[in-house]
């Protein structure tokens, strides 16, 4: 039987996700395990904007923010549980971005990127300077999601780290199962055929402008739910969820494991997170450390880490 | 399958730079040593550093060496998150001291609650020790208790109404409200509540319409950073004659650089790391001060700054505790914390309690003036 490229991602992600465990000396690295599946999550949201669509932005940063801000305050005004928090943040976000997005998609390039960079820093200054609702600088506390006590109804007996490391992998292995599905079906070939030239997919029938808005509102929906995923995992938010780094090193997950692939991009996601917390002896080279990296990547690999290096392994083998 | 293996390698070299060693005191540190908060993790690190080093040099703690084991979160709380359960989990300290900003603080809280290790911070938000967990503990005095002292001093002169203008970032906004909270405890009104930007580079409309509300008799800003050195000059340009008070969150000499002449006879409430030449002999505070600022300035020539001496207490409160306890065992030590009365810190006179996690009174804020440039002590 011949399995379909789409299989084969899914099935190296999950067994990934399944056999990475076998390596963890402690539940340290389950806490890795899962902020490495937080942001592969957003990264896979950002592989269909960025990779598919060929659309930059500099500003997702600040859909985490409103799913970040949504799972912590809906639960409190409206005592429901976190997950209708969560859920009403996606919708949120994707109305956000559908607004939002009509004017802005028609830049190109640049100003794109300017103009997304200025939706997110937006976002970061509501959050900061709206202290009555939000806690200001100092952030506020967010209800548990009660993961752990599901498992121990379950009889599992994990740690917050262990449920939620499991509890990611299962999100992030249906997050890529949809963006995968997308990548094959027509409207994703309208997609990537923007990517390539926005006049030769207009002359041959695409509408140019909803491919584009479709994609934003979906790496929004994705970014919004990693931004809640990550707050309901700290059990605790602050604006820097919507902060510009972020933004900025979500992409860069995206570009170095190879922005067109949703493996390459969690790849990405997972080396820039735990890269850091290996350099942390050398904390002050740390920043020198990652910009050789990308330096080097983008010179000899510029399709991205991951299917670079795939080509030359089955162009050697 | 590329991808587990370079897990596994990161996984294994995370590992080896971490693998613990035996017969030793590990004491966890995660501090805002860059990013916008470095201005208070620098210092405390420094502090830190010195004191281990000082604290090994004379025997460690009953004979047993402390390693500390710091991460920079550089000012993020998921950052810092991450950091804490690793000092947890991988590093296996016994006790952290650590937390330079409020939001750092209140995210890494929780880790140590659920593995019963005591933790001190050196953030300042009275939420941290309010409602009291019984994990946590803080050694910088609150916003509260700087409008408390503020208010005292207003009392003894004979002042009854303010005009607040207050910075709108997290500092000035906390502030503004604990000062509002506890006015009419001291009999004080709020006559009038202005605000500005964390990015203004002019006060004059505000404080021009503080100075013509009918009744205000002194102007109190609360903030941080630049905000309150233009606010200072721009008071100056318009002569207002009423006194002006700054808060804690400027003592240091960098605020009478950036207000210049304008600073003279501004009022704020500090701590006695600012004083230390001017205080009496006799004063509790005067030795300790004084060596904690010739030990830190002949190490790292450089002046010492309140942040600093938030570390120096919240390092000394654990090591005695431990030593106090004779063992490392969470519970016990998290106990002789709390019992902790009568110890004479950088910031004040700590007595800790079961309802009482930071164990500060009003005493340890002095009332400062600036003359001619220099800090002088109000009697």
């Amino acid at each position: 039987m011949q399995l379909s490229a789409k299989s084969w991602t899914l099935i190296a992600l999950a067994l990934c996700i399944a056999l990475a465990p076998l390596a963890f000396p402690s539940s340290f690295y389950y806490r890795i395990g899962a902020v490495i599946l937080v942001n592969g999550l957003a990264v896979t949201g950002l592989v269909i904007l960025f990779g598919y669509a060929g659309q930059i932005s500099l500003g997702h940063a600040g859909f985490a923010g409103i799913g970040g801000y949504s799972a912590a305050l809906i639960p409190v005004h409206f005592d429901v549980h976190p997950v209708l928090g969560l859920l009403a943040g996606a919708v949120l976000s994707g109305v956000l971005a559908f607004l939002i997005g009509r004017p802005v998609l028609r830049l190109k390039g640049y100003y794109l990127a300017v103009a997304t960079l200025g939706f997110g820093i937006l976002v970061f200054i509501v959050l900061n300077n709206e202290a009555d609702l939000t806690g200001g600088p100092d952030g506020m506390s967010v209800e548990s999601l009660g993961l752990r006590s599901l498992s121990n109804a379950l009889g599992l007996g994990l740690n917050t780290s262990e449920v939620w490391y499991w509890f990611m992998g299962l999100i992030v292995l249906l997050g890529a199962y949809l963006a995968l599905n997308l990548h094959t079906s027509p409207s994703g070939r309208a997609l990537r055929s923007l990517h390539d030239s926005e006049v030769a997919a207009g002359t041959l029938g695409v509408d140019v402008a909803r491919y584009k808005l479709t994609a934003f509102v979906i790496s929004a929906v994705y970014a919004s739910l990693a931004g809640s995923l990550q707050a309901l995992l700290n059990g605790f938010v602050t604006p820097d969820i919507a902060g510009f780094l972020q933004s900025i090193e979500w992409m860069t997950m995206t570009v170095l494991g190879g922005a067109a692939t949703v493996l390459g991009a969690i790849f990405g996601a997972g080396l820039l997170t735990a890269l850091p917390q290996a350099l942390t002896v050398f904390a002050e080279y740390e920043h020198m450390a990652l910009g050789l990296i990308m330096m080097l990547v983008m010179i000899f690999l510029p399709t991205g880490l991951l299917p670079s290096l795939a080509r030359q392994f089955r162009r050697g083998g | 399958m590329r991808l587990m293996s370079s897990t596994a390698a990161i996984s294994a070299l995370v590992l080896l730079a971490a693998s613990p060693a035996n017969a030793e005191i590990r004491i966890g540190s995660i501090l805002s040593v860059t990013g916008p908060a470095s201005f208070l993790g620098d210092p405390e690190l420094k502090t830190l550093e010195m004191l281990v080093e000082e604290l090994n040099a004379n025997g460690g703690i009953n004979g047993e060496e402390v390693v500390l084991i710091h991460y920079d979160d550089g000012g993020d709380a998921n950052t810092a998150r991450t950091l804490a359960t690793r000092l947890v989990e991988d590093d296996e300290v016994v006790a952290v001291v650590g937390g330079s900003t409020t939001g750092v603080t209140l995210a890494v809280a929780p880790v140590f609650e659920e593995n019963e290790i005591p933790f001190i911070s050196m953030a300042g938000a009275v939420s941290i020790i309010d409602p009291v967990n019984p994990w946590v503990f803080k050694t910088p005095h609150t916003d509260r208790m700087a409008c408390e002292s503020i208010y005292t001093d207003l009392n003894a002169r004979g002042l009854t109404s303010i005009g607040l203008i207050s910075g709108q970032g997290g500092f000035g906004a906390s502030m503004r409200e604990q000062c509002i909270d506890v006015a009419p405890e001291y009999g004080i009104t709020i006559a009038a509540d202005e605000t500005y930007g964390p990015r203004d580079s002019d006060m004059t409309p505000q404080l021009t319409s503080i100075a013509a509300t009918d009744g205000v008799q002194a102007i109190v800003n609360p903030g941080f950073g630049q905000g309150p050195a233009i606010v200072t000059r721009n008071y100056a340009q318009l002569g207002i004659e009423l006194p002006l008070y700054q808060s804690h969150g400027v003592a240091s000499d960098a605020f009478i650089e950036l207000a210049g002449e304008a600073a003279n006879g501004v009022r704020l409430p500090g701590s006695a790391t600012l004083v230390v030449d001017l205080l009496p002999a006799d004063d509790p505070q005067h030795d300790v001060v004084t060596a904690y600022r010739d030990a830190y300035v002949a190490r790292y020539n450089e002046p010492v700054s309140t942040f600093g001496g938030y570390a120096y207490d919240a390092f000394w409160l654990m090591v005695n505790a431990i030593e106090a306890a004779g063992t490392t065992d969470g519970e016990a030590v998290r106990e002789a914390i709390e019992n902790t009365t009568g110890w004479v810190g950088v910031t004040g006179v700590f007595n800790m309690s079961p309802e009482d996690h930071m164990g500060l009174d009003l005493s340890a804020f002095r009332m400062l003036e600036i003359v001619d440039g220099h800090w002088t002590l109000v009697e």
